[in-house]
């Protein structure tokens, strides 16, 4: 039975990680407290911080967004719903003629298709379309799933500061606009 | 205990109300002790986990909803089932197990029967679930149902032998096949004279508990002898096609045979309702006997679910070696080896 002492450190190795989980405190205090012991992490007791850059949710600034269509061409789920019209804004300087800007309309997310990609915030021009951690927002009912533009303006606050890049890598400009 | 009482219920009371009821409890309780407390907290403890939390005080009612869930299921039938066979199939491990309650005794009077032939009439009986798990595999018109309930047939039929051979040695020891007599001998046996805590015999037959235990695990097709129901190839193996009421009398025979063998094993080899410090014909012990049988029992199921989780599955071919190649000439040696010391001493 060669095997023997193969197979006793196995008994060994699961008998003590069960003694350890059940008394974390180690054996000189023997009181059983495994839900510190184990690793487990008992949500929706404890919720467990995701981290800054963790992809939850998208969120829109409206005031970036000119209604190019990029993000809703790219989608590859088609999720992303984009109305928009042409209108007159007033010209810059005196005497100038009026200039055509594009004004958005509707802009809804459905996150009843949406698989999290992200290629829409990475194909956005114009940085109008941020990640947020958050990701406790189901529903009951399957239609609440579309988040309509002032949902997504609401996202934006969830959204994370900028984070400081680490020593030596190339520094690049702020993206999230002050609110 | 009926005597201290002073009743005389009359033969169809005293089994219909009291050894009927006694003998479900009997076997669901440990049953559901042993699923609740072994299978999913100290497994889970073992894993680092927590198991279920959520029904209950720290998930003891989990097994009520369990027990919820699958009775609300639909009775699933395929549609090339042999019909009658797929439905007796977890009838017949259920009754094998009942039958193994009825003779494990829980004080000197606190037993349903007192057979002569005890020990024995266990092993008989316990050879019947190998049937029902053979019905089961081949009534479910299914391959892998088939090839599961094949490789049962083989693991369960390979150990039956050390199971029985090893409980020769004990029984060699007690010179009886009666549980009773078992449990005596061990309470007013004396370890080279002295008889302070009788004669457990697992001081001398710890050869014949170890090959029990191995027989056992493979008998209840626990890992890592569950080849029969290998998870990760075989679906659940003879028990894919059942759902609902049906696997959860499977489920429940399972654990219950987890509890009675380890009664059995507790009996034979740890010396049953008897602890060392009080007259063995005593009538606290009627009182006492089936709490510290079912410690016992406790202690010895946890034993079988330790390996269980630690130990990775057993090849077919692996199993059927270390059954006959290795228990069944070490059990024999065992045997032989009792039989000289007890002519001898």
């Amino acid at each position: 039975m060669s095997q023997l002492p193969g197979l006793l450190k196995g008994l060994k190795v699961t008998f003590k990680t069960m003694i350890k989980t059940l008394f974390p405190g180690g054996l000189l205090k023997p009181i059983p407290k495994p839900s510190e012991g184990a690793l487990t992490v008992q949500y929706p007791h404890v919720k467990e911080a995701p981290p800054p850059r963790a992809r939850g949710v998208i969120a829109l600034h409206e005031g970036n967004c000119t209604a190019c269509m990029l993000c809703a061409r790219e989608c590859p789920d088609w999720c992303i719903y984009i109305e928009g019209h042409k209108e007159l804004a007033p010209p810059r300087r005196e005497g100038g003629k009026p200039r055509q800007v594009n004004a958005l309309d509707r802009f809804d997310i459905d996150y009843s298709l949406c698989m999290f990609c992200g290629i829409c915030v990475e194909v956005c021009p114009f940085d109008a379309l941020f990640w947020t951690p958050e990701y406790e927002f189901s529903e009951l009912k399957l239609a609440d799933l579309l988040h309509d533009k002032e949902r997504l303006g609401e996202w934006m606050e969830t959204v994370p500061d900028f984070e400081e890049y680490e020593d030596g890598s190339e520094q690049k400009v702020r993206k999230v606009p002050p609110t | 205990m009926i005597d201290l009482l002073a009743l005389s219920p009359a033969w169809w009371q005293e089994t219909f109300l009291i050894k009927v009821p006694i003998g479900l409890l009997a076997v669901l309780l440990p049953a559901g002790t042993i699923v609740y407390l072994y299978l999913f907290k100290a497994i889970s403890f073992m894993q680092s986990r927590l198991g279920p939390m959520e029904a209950g005080p720290y998930g003891s009612l989990q097994l009520l909803a369990e027990v919820g869930k699958w009775i609300q299921k639909e009775d699933i039938f395929p549609s090339k089932a042999d019909k009658f066979v797929f439905a007796a199939a977890p009838f017949v491990v259920l009754m094998s197990t009942f039958l193994l309650v009825v003779i494990i005794p829980a004080g000197p009077d606190a037993l349903f029967v007192d057979l002569d032939a005890g020990i024995y009439f266990a092993m008989a009986v316990s050879s019947v679930s190998v049937i029902g798990i053979l019905m089961a595999g081949w009534s479910s018109a299914n391959k892998y149902s088939l090839l599961g309930g094949i490789r049962a047939a083989g693991q369960l039929i390979a150990y039956e032998l050390p199971l029985i051979l090893a409980v020769v040695g004990v029984v060699i020891q007690a010179g009886t096949m009666n549980m009773q007599g078992i449990v005596l001998a061990q309470a007013e046996g004396e370890i080279f004279g002295w008889g302070g805590i009788g004669n457990p015999f697992i001081l001398t037959q710890f050869i014949g508990f170890v090959i029990f235990m191995i027989a056992v695990q493979a008998e209840l097709t626990q890992a890592p002898f569950d080849m029969p129901v290998a998870e990760s190839e075989l679906v659940t193996g003879y028990l894919t096609e059942y759902s609902g009421i049906r696997f959860l009398l499977f489920f429940i025979g399972e654990f219950a045979s987890a509890g009675v063998f380890s009664a059995i094993a507790a009996v034979l080899f740890f010396g049953g309702w008897y602890v060392p410090g009080i007259d063995p014909a005593s009538q606290i012990f009627n009182v006492i006997g089936p709490l510290i049988l079912a410690g016992k029992m406790m202690i010895i199921a946890f034993l079988i679910f330790w390996f269980r989780f630690t130990f990775p599955r057993f090849r077919e071919d692996q199993l059927q070696r270390l059954a006959w190649k290795f228990l069944i000439p070490l059990s024999l040696a065992n045997i032989a080896l009792t039989g000289v010391l007890k002519v001898a001493a």
